[in-house]
This record gives structure tokens, C-alpha cells and sequence, in this order.
């Protein structure tokens, strides 16, 4: 997860607190990947363990402010430089499941038809948020990036169902 | 305030054809598309899209089924008086934009105005405003060969609303634009959906089809599916 490094990024502007980071990691994302506070602590407390971050005193309220130390800010670069590997992404269920589907000799074509509908409701609701987020770059960004993964997803399901058929198993099952 | 449809398809059948080699490209479709709607048709090609869409403009007539254009039935127009309703009430954005190259923006979007037997300068003041709308003021007396693609695109949907047509039908507007520029386009199609016009478009890239309100799935001639229902997701 790229929590930690986030964090990182964000401080590379300036110290902030934790409360801070939640909200501006929100709204950077796009309200896409919320985080909870204790989430927050719990990596600053790791980041702080690792020497990436450094705590100031606390305030009178109890507010810790945290800064990113030069080792931090070589950790940020060094992610900025690393491209994500494909392997680091979950396994995703719909692949499985028209595998599943064709190895079970089912009728893929509703499943196709089903997920396709389902698949472009999400490309709307998407689309919606982007118009609402027009003017902030990082989450029209996030939003672009999940409307291309969406569409991909629809341009696989098109091909599957090509695929299909014109397979001989799919002609077999319409005889 | 009314709630008619600005376009209404009733079980429309098209055959192309007769005996042996008779091609149905749409069997049995209804749709309607109510002002301030945006409607995409998405479908792989052969499944009926363009024919829909010559349909819903009046382009073609249906083999059965009626096609209604503002409360008007196609079916029992002269030939004469389905060509006044069209340039009246519908607008065309093709993939081929059609743009006249020894005319200037202003003078191709002027043109549905001056057929209508609007005076010149009129016609020029609605083709200035449109343009103005869609944000090529300052293009209006450049010739297309001179504008970038995104721009010639602009004109041509400009072309499609100048006057008070609500009706605007679109196959591929976005054609090989990149997607910033694509998405202009649609944000201005939404825009004048927003402002009471109703839209059909018909695309193959889910990206533009998702900014409709409602997503038809053409296959085969027939609405395999819609958007309009919304169903669990059972992921």
C-alpha cells in the first residue's frame, strides 16, 4: 500500500498534522481511497520508527506537527522512480469468474451482458463525479485514471464475447 | 412545461432489401429521448446503430413502427415537409464532418440558417452566437483547413444547433480526437442537454457513452440492454 509514501509526499510540502494529512490525502485521491485517523498515526508511527519522519513538541491541544527528514524525502523519490509492478495488484474476480464460467461450460453471454451494463453505471457515476471535480487536477487525475480502467474492462468484455463466439465450444451449445 | 419525448422510436423495424436477401439492421426497437436528455447507443458494428440514428432524424423512414419528432409523425409527411421539420428541428454531427472547405466557420454554420430563408446578416448574427458558444469567437472567419481537428469538430456541432433545433443526433463526434479534447466535446453535447436539447449519440468508446444519462446496448438490431434500470451489482 502506498499509504506511507503518500504521507511523505504530502509532508515534502511542509510539516503538517495528522489530521491534515487524512484531508488533504482525501482530496488529492479524489475521496476515492479514504483513510482513517488511525490509520494516519499508525504509519506516522512507523515512518517516524524508520527515521523517514520527525515529530515536533506537543501543543497545547495535544497536536503533534510532523516534518519529513532527508531520508524521507529519498524514500519519495525513490517511489516516484519505481514503476508499480503488475504482480502488487490484487487478483481481479471478474477474470476469474468468466474463466470459471467458460471452464464450466456455463452461457457466458449473460455474464458478459450483466457485468457490461454494471461496468458502465460505474463509468456514469465516474463521469458524474468528474464534472462535479472539474476544476482540481489530482482528482480529475484519480478519476480519469479509474474511468481508462473501466473502459478497459468493457473493451475486454466486447472481446470476450467475440471470442466466444466464435469459438466451436459456444457453437456446440447453440446447436 | 411538457414532458412529450422530442423524439419517439415505436417498435420500429427496418429491413433493408426483400426476399432471400433481406437484412433486418433493426427488429422491433423503442426509445424514446426527452428533452434535456442525453441517450448513447453503443453496439459492435452491424448491430443497427447508424440506421437508429438515420431513423431518429428522419434520414430514413422505418419498414414498420412510427418515428415522432416533436409531436410530429414522420409516416404521414410529404417529402417536401419531412425536409422542413428536419432542418427545423434536428441537428446532424457526422463522423465525416462535411465541413464546406471554401467557407469560413461562420459561412458553414450560416448555411442551415440561409436554406431556412433567414436573412444573411441574421444568419450570421445566430452563427456568431453559437460559435460564441461553444467557445470559437475567435475562429469564426477562419477556414477549416486553418482550425485544429478539435475545432472543425466544434463547428460542425455549432452547424447542428444554430436555430432553435432540440434535437441533436451524433454519430461519433468525437472521432480520432484525443480524450482532453473529446471530452470538451461532450461537455459542450451536455451543456446543450442541460439547456433543454435532447441528444442522441451513438459512440463506440465507453468513456464518451458514460456521460449520458441513459446507455442503450444495441445488438443484433434489437436493445439488448440499458442503463436505465439499475440493477445489483453482483460482484
Amino acid at each position: 500500500m502506498a499509504i506511507r509514501q503518500g504521507l511523505l509526499a504530502l509532508l515534502s510540502q511542509g510539516p503538517r498534522y495528522g489530521y491534515q494529512l487524512r484531508a488533504e490525502f482525501e482530496t488529492s485521491t479524489g475521496a476515492t481511497w479514504p483513510l482513517n485517523i488511525g490509520q494516519v498515526y499508525t504509519t506516522l508511527s512507523r515512518l517516524e520508527r524508520d527515521d523517514l519522519v520527525s515529530p515536533g513538541e506537543q501543543d497545547e491541544q495535544g497536536r503533534v506537527v510532523y516534518t519529513i527528514t532527508e531520508a524521507g524525502r529519498a524514500e519519495m523519490e525513490r517511489w516516484f522512480s519505481t514503476p508499480v509492478a503488475q504482480a502488487d495488484r490484487p487478483r481481479d474476480e471478474l477474470v476469474i469468474k468468466l474463466a470459471m464460467a467458460v471452464t464450466a461450460r456455463a452461457d457466458v453471454r449473460p455474464v458478459i451482458q450483466a457485468q457490461r451494463t454494471a461496468t458502465m453505471r460505474t463509468l456514469q457515476e465516474l463521469t458524474r463525479a468528474k464534472r462535479a471535480n472539474a476544476g482540481e487536477p489530482a482528482q480529475r487525475l484519480v478519476l480519469d485514471s479509474m474511468i481508462f480502467q473501466a473502459e478497459a474492462e468493457q473493451r475486454w468484455l466486447d472481446h470476450c464475447e467475440a471470442v466466444m463466439a466464435a469459438s466451436p465450444q459456444t457453437q456446440e451449445t447453440q446447436r | 412545461m411538457s414532458f412529450d419525448p422530442v423524439v419517439r422510436l415505436a417498435d420500429v423495424t427496418r429491413v433493408h432489401g426483400d426476399g432471400p436477401q433481406a437484412v433486418s439492421a433493426l427488429r422491433g426497437v423503442s426509445l424514446d429521448v426527452a428533452a434535456g436528455e442525453l441517450v448513447a447507443v453503443m453496439g459492435p458494428s452491424g448491430s443497427g446503430k447508424s440506421t437508429l440514428l438515420n431513423l431518429a432524424g428522419g434520414l430514413d423512414l422505418p419498414t414498420s413502427g412510427s418515428v415522432v419528432i416533436e409531436g410530429t409523425p414522420l409516416v404521414s409527411l410529404k417529402a417536401a415537409d419531412l425536409a422542413g421539420l428536419r432542418r427545423r428541428h434536428v441537428g446532424y454531427v457526422f463522423q465525416d464532418l462535411n465541413l464546406i472547405p471554401s467557407l469560413t466557420a461562420a459561412e458553414n454554420v450560416m448555411l442551415p440558417r440561409e436554406l431556412d430563408g433567414i436573412r444573411a446578416k441574421q444568419a450570421r448574427r445566430d452563427a456568431l452566437e453559437v460559435l460564441t458558444e461553444v467557445g470559437l469567437a475567435e475562429v469564426a472567419d477562419r477556414f477549416p483547413d486553418e482550425i485544429s481537428g478539435g475545432q472543425r469538430q466544434r463547428v460542425a456541432i455549432a452547424r447542428a444547433l444554430v436555430g432553435e433545433r432540440r434535437l441533436l443526433l451524433a454519430d461519433e463526434p468525437t472521432g480520432a480526437l484525443d480524450t482532453p479534447t473529446g471530452d470538451d466535446i461532450l461537455q459542450l453535447l451536455r451543456a446543450r442537454c442541460d439547456v433543454g436539447a435532447a441528444v442522441l449519440l451513438v459512440t463506440h468508446e465507453p468513456r464518451y457513452a458514460a456521460w449520458a444519462d441513459r446507455v442503450v446496448f444495441l445488438r443484433d438490431g434489437e436493445i439488448a440492454d440499458s442503463t436505465a434500470v439499475p440493477l445489483k451489482s453482483a460482484r
